[in-house]
């Protein structure tokens, strides 16, 4: 196996030209675990830990663009108030040891359906700024995902960025494992409520072989919160809307029985966690909740 | 170490304390403490010599197969590799080991049992070298039907596990794939039947559970000039490894040295052997060091585990809530070889009843062999399992009766004089019940504390803790209580003794006692309690403890809550032969100067010989100036007998051990996931040598019983026979967001028949600590919860 060092950006991009099979690596927490228990062993490995500027973030207008190294520790410490539901994301990502060392760039790689990042990625809007010696392009979160453990990355090119929406509105995140702590998800659920454009997204992690949207729940929430002036009223949600949602939700699983959890356990944890991040996030934008993100 | 140098890593002497201070009852700290936490005890794992190879196993793919070829030429070819090894390559007629039947191959012939068994050996120059010369021996199997359960076990066509079997235990099993069978019948529970108001009949399931200790099976076989080995390894039991290893060498015990080397956790998963002979193998072979280390994945198929365990119990009661009988099937899963499985069969069976009086008793205990993962030793030994299922009668029953479930418990708890279905009384205090009245009238945790940080939930206090997965929403507590009953030390008439040699010398001007002992130090404080022992007898500050080894005689295992017991007694006695002796000195040199000398009870402290009224009569310096007093002497408890094979009665056990939980639970009954608030705890320690080692005992075990309560289960596939989940990412065990406070009430109630009255602590805690648990989820959610480790799906309904 070959160590490939490149010290700057553009040195990375033409080493990744040069040996497409090379696997980046950053913080490791994910490529050494595979190597280590001999899943895989890749003829090359291209370490990015010289690349400064991946560990960065920018905040703009209207979104925050991630560098792809940027510890989740950072995330939650740093950029809650933008990024709440990424935040919490990734407060639930293994050990405090593991969330110094591993970023957003380095699930999307992976793009396993257990990912903690994408639920909330795909809820609070993103993209994937990827690029190679060819080119930059942007590649909208929805389009990210291609099956399990695949992306839309061509051979060539390296995540640099994410540009994540900022938050308008609240955001929630939930994970289940069967462990308080340090646990892979049995199955994951974001929400993000955006009252800019009176929308809310949602994102549903192990529970089908991508992380996925909740479409026809985000339709069915859409219209119920149009319908009854929700969005102006600020009333609270009716339970029997908090409930079909929930059931659309479970509905946009597809998941597998394993050695984590059944598939039906997937859909009914799914489905409560959809009904109970919607009533959070929604009684925090009526304003009543002092707090409804939950502390630690 | 026959001409060569001791490899980095290996222990040196330790020198305890340097106050005169330090002697039983005071928590004195482990000299190993500061070194683990700060990452500078050196384990088996860290372990290096000049010019070493690196050992590699090659394991099977599949349950249960035939062998058909085994080709290593390629494996052989590359380059680095210094010797690949086979059951062809095997040195003498002793192929074959196992702590009591020696069914299990040290290399697979002709046919492999179970998925990960140990086909073939590499060494090379580098560990990566030995992995892919491994996975270049290319073994042909031809699979056969696998065995996993009774049915398939006792089927009329099944296969036998082993052919030809030869054992002690085959004359009255009734089937092959049986390793033992023990009956228990006392009194006559068909006529007590008739006198019980109400009976409770239930069918429980037992998970398997992984020691999971932390440091994986490790050692560095050393070849010596004389044509033996140096073996430096982790392990429970250092002679009974010898015995074992020392045949298949075709080399007598004296030639096979080993030395203990930095043990990261045992639990019984190091009382079989792992790697070492084939570490010696190697070593021999090539002439060379050899080291092996697992890796996780390895180690989970590298060590037995808890028996899985099928339990299907009947017990009656009358209106006032009397015990009127119990009838009871316990089926264990031993797995493809027996390892402890005869006397986990013997415990589950003989501890059946649990703590409590029953006259009237109907019990069946076996073990079977199968194609599953082989199960052997793992704290707790065949009580565990059974604590489990009685102590979910005893809630139903009290629940039929319509009494409070402690009250019930007290009602029927047995006391000192209590006979057990075995016919053995209880001879010493057995204080059931008031542990119960202790945990019960502990303060019980306040409510709802995820709100008392302020107006956020803290979720960190909830299910699902910095998952958020709740912030109150479903979140319902339960409590629950259990008691359990363990036996301490090996049984069943096994001669199961300890030795302890002690030297007493001066050394710079000072006395200092040596204390040697092969008594594998697996990270429950022996070497701690051993020295607390030696400054008490001898009144000396300054105690050595000699590393382990098989220079002196065997410590027995470091197992079955026996350490303190056997080898602290062994350690005792010895100090008191070693006092006499320099009793003797004194006299000696000194009895003419005083009258005391002749006359007097007379005691070691502070560094003098005294009177039991304090008067000094000399300094240990001057009686010892120009002596050394040695003494190595072999200590026995008294003695047990093995159980009659049709009735079970027998005086089997040396001495029982009582813990008591309330657990009290906080569960999301919606999304089905637990947070234990609390796991309180009550135990009669007999006398507690070092306090703070005692707490830590009670917490570590009560915590290894709320792992199998709700997260730890090696899961097997029941089609293949294959682990499922053989890493720590999938068998998971309790984080500290996982682990409760636990409040540690401890009773000191002497038992006359062992050193300083004490008791063995170490397994009492893992029993209670699981079903207390489960009563408390019941409690929480109402269900019934026959199984255990609970998890999310059984709790909603999506199983």
């Amino acid at each position: 196996m070959d160590f490939l060092r490149p010290a700057s950006w553009e040195e990375a991009l033409a080493a990744k030209a040069e040996h497409p099979t090379a696997v980046p690596i950053a913080g490791g927490t994910d490529v050494m675990v595979e190597i280590n228990f001999d899943h895989r062993r890749p003829e090359y490995l291209l370490d990015l830990n010289r690349i400064g500027e991946l560990g960065e973030w920018e905040v703009g207008e209207e979104s925050v663009r991630l560098g792809a190294s940027v510890p989740y520790t950072a995330i939650m410490e740093q950029l809650r108030g933008e990024l709440p539901g990424l935040a919490l994301a990734s407060h639930t990502v293994a050990s405090p040891q593991i969330r110094n060392r591993g970023g957003v760039g380095g699930n999307l790689g992976t793009a396993s359906p257990a990912g903690d990042a994408h639920p909330a990625l795909l809820a609070a809007g993103a993209e994937v700024e990827a690029q190679s010696v060819r080119g930059t392009r942007l590649i909208p979160i929805d389009e990210f995902y291609t099956g399990v453990k695949r992306n839309a990355l061509a051979p060539d090119e390296l995540i640099r960025a994410v540009h994540i929406k900022k938050a308008d509105g609240p955001q929630q995140y939930s994970k289940v494992g069967t462990r308080n702590a340090m646990v892979i998800a049995v199955c994951a659920f974001g929400l993000a409520l955006h009252p800019s454009s009176r929308t809310v997204r949602t994102g549903i992690g192990s529970a089908a072989p991508t992380p996925v949207r909740a479409k026809a729940a985000e339709e069915f929430l859409n219209a119920a919160l149009e319908e009854g002036g929700f969005w102006d009223n600020g009333r609270i949600i009716t339970p029997s809307v908090a409930k079909q949602f929930a059931e659309l939700c479970s509905a946009a699983c597809n998941p597998i029985d394993d050695v984590r959890g059944t598939a039906s356990y997937r859909r009914h944890a799914v489905g409560i966690m959809a009904r109970r991040t919607l009533t959070w996030t929604w009684e925090s934008y009526r304003g009543t909740a002092a707090r409804t993100e939950g502390v630690a | 170490m026959a001409g060569k140098s001791a490899p980095l890593g290996t222990p040196t002497k330790v020198t305890q304390g340097s106050r005169t201070k330090g002697g039983i009852g005071e928590s004195t700290l482990r000299p190993d403490g500061i070194l683990k936490v700060t990452g500078e005890f050196a384990y088996s794992s860290d372990m290096w010599h000049e010019d070493m190879l690196w050992g590699q196993i090659l394991r099977s793919t599949v349950a249960h197969a035939e062998i058909v070829s085994i080709d290593t030429v390629e494996a052989l070819k590359t380059p680095g590799v210094y010797a690949v090894m086979t059951y062809d390559d095997l040195p003498t007629d002793v192929k074959n080991y196992g702590l009591e039947i020696q069914d299990t191959p040290v290399l697979a012939h002709g046919k492999v049992r179970h998925h990960g068994e140990p086909v073939a050996i590499v060494a090379a120059d580098h560990p990566e070298t030995a992995r892919r010369a491994a996975a270049k021996i290319k073994v042909e199997y031809r699979e056969l039907p696998v065995i996993t359960d009774e049915a398939s076990a006792t089927a009329p066509d099944a296969i036998l596990v082993h052919e030809g079997r030869d054992d002690h235990h085959i004359g009255h099993v009734p089937h092959p794939n049986i390793v033992h069978r023990q009956p228990i019948i006392r009194g006559d529970v068909e006529s007590a039947r008739e006198r019980a108001d109400f009976i409770v009949e239930g069918e429980y399931t037992f998970g398997m559970q992984d020691q999971a200790f932390l440091g994986p099976e490790s050692g560095l076989a050393v070849p010596a000039e004389d044509g033996g080995v140096d073996l430096y390894i982790a392990t429970q039991w250092l002679h009974s490894d010898l015995k074992q290893i020392a045949p298949v060498l075709g080399l007598p015990e004296d030639k096979v040295r080993m030395t203990l080397s930095g043990v990261g956790g045992a639990f019984g998963g190091r009382e079989d052997l792992s790697m070492q002979i084939h570490a010696c193998l190697l070593a021999l072979r090539t002439g060379k060091p050899v080291k092996i280390v697992y890796n996780r994945f390895e180690s989970f198929f590298g060590h037995v585990h808890r028996h899985p365990a099928k339990l299907h119990y009947e017990h009656g009661a009358t209106k006032g809530g009397k015990l009127t009988h119990m009838k009871c099937r316990i089926v264990l899963d031993g797995g493809a070889y027996a390892s402890a499985s005869p006397a986990v069969v013997g415990n589950a069976a003989s501890l059946a009843v649990g703590p409590y009086v029953l006259e009237d008793v109907d019990i069946e205990s076996i073990a079977l062999y199968s194609n599953n993962p082989p199960c052997g030793a793992m704290r707790g030994f065949g009580a565990v399992q059974a604590c489990f299922a009685y102590e979910a009668q005893m809630d139903k029953l009290a629940d039929k009766v319509g009494m409070d479930r402690v009250e019930f418990r007290q009602l029927n708890a047995m006391s000192q004089g209590t006979i057990m279905p075995t016919g053995q009384p209880v001879d010493s205090p057995a204080p059931v019940a008031e542990l119960l009245r202790r945990v019960k009238a502990m303060p019980m945790p306040p409510e709802q504390q995820w709100l008392a940080a302020g107006e956020a939930a803290d979720v960190r206090q909830l299910p699902g803790g910095l998952s958020n997965t709740t912030h109150g929403e479903g979140v319902v507590r339960g409590v629950g209580y259990a008691v359990g009953i363990k036996n301490v030390g090996f049984s069943e008439g096994f001669d199961d003794y300890s030795t302890a040699k002690v030297r007493m010398e001066v050394v710079g001007g000072e006395p200092v006692a040596t204390v040697h002992t092969a008594m594998a130090e697996v990270g429950q404080g022996g070497v701690t309690v051993h020295a607390q022992i030696a400054r008490t007898e001898l009144g000396v500050a300054q105690v050595t403890i000699h590393p382990a080894d098989t220079q002196v005689g065997s410590a027995g295992s470091t197992s079955a809550s026996r350490q303190t017991y056997v080898t602290g007694g062994a350690v005792k006695n010895s100090c008191e032969l070693v006092r006499e002796k320099v009793l003797e000195i004194g006299r000696r040199k000194f009895g003419t100067y005083h009258p005391a000398w002749a006359t007097a009870e007379l005691l070691l402290e502070g560094g003098k010989v005294v009177t039991d009224g304090g008067e000094v009569l000399a300094d240990l310096v001057d009686v010892l100036e120009g002596e050394a007093v040695e003494v190595e002497e072999e200590w026995r408890h008294r003695p047990t007998e093995p159980f009659d094979l049709r009735t079970g009665q027998g005086f089997g056990h040396v001495q029982y051990s009582f813990a008591a939980h309330r657990a009290v639970v906080e569960v999301d009954t919606e999304l089905g996931l637990v947070k234990v608030i609390e796991l309180a705890c009550a135990q009669d320690v007999g006398k507690a040598l070092n306090p703070l080692s005692v707490i830590g005992q009670i917490q570590g075990g009560t915590t290894q019983g709320l792992g199998i309560a709700v997260m730890e289960e090696i899961i097997v596939d029941p089609k293949t026979a294959k682990v499922r989940n053989p890493s720590f990412t999938d068998y998971l065990i309790p984080t500290i967001l996982d682990t409760p406070t636990i409040p540690v009430d401890v009773l000191e109630l002497a038992d006359d028949h062992a050193p300083y009255g004490l008791r063995g602590i170490g397994e009492a805690p893992t029993l209670s600590s699981t079903p207390a648990v489960l009563a408390a989820i019941r409690n929480a959610t109402g269900l019934e919860l026959n199984r255990t480790p609970v998890r999310p799906e059984h709790l909603t309904g999506t199983a």
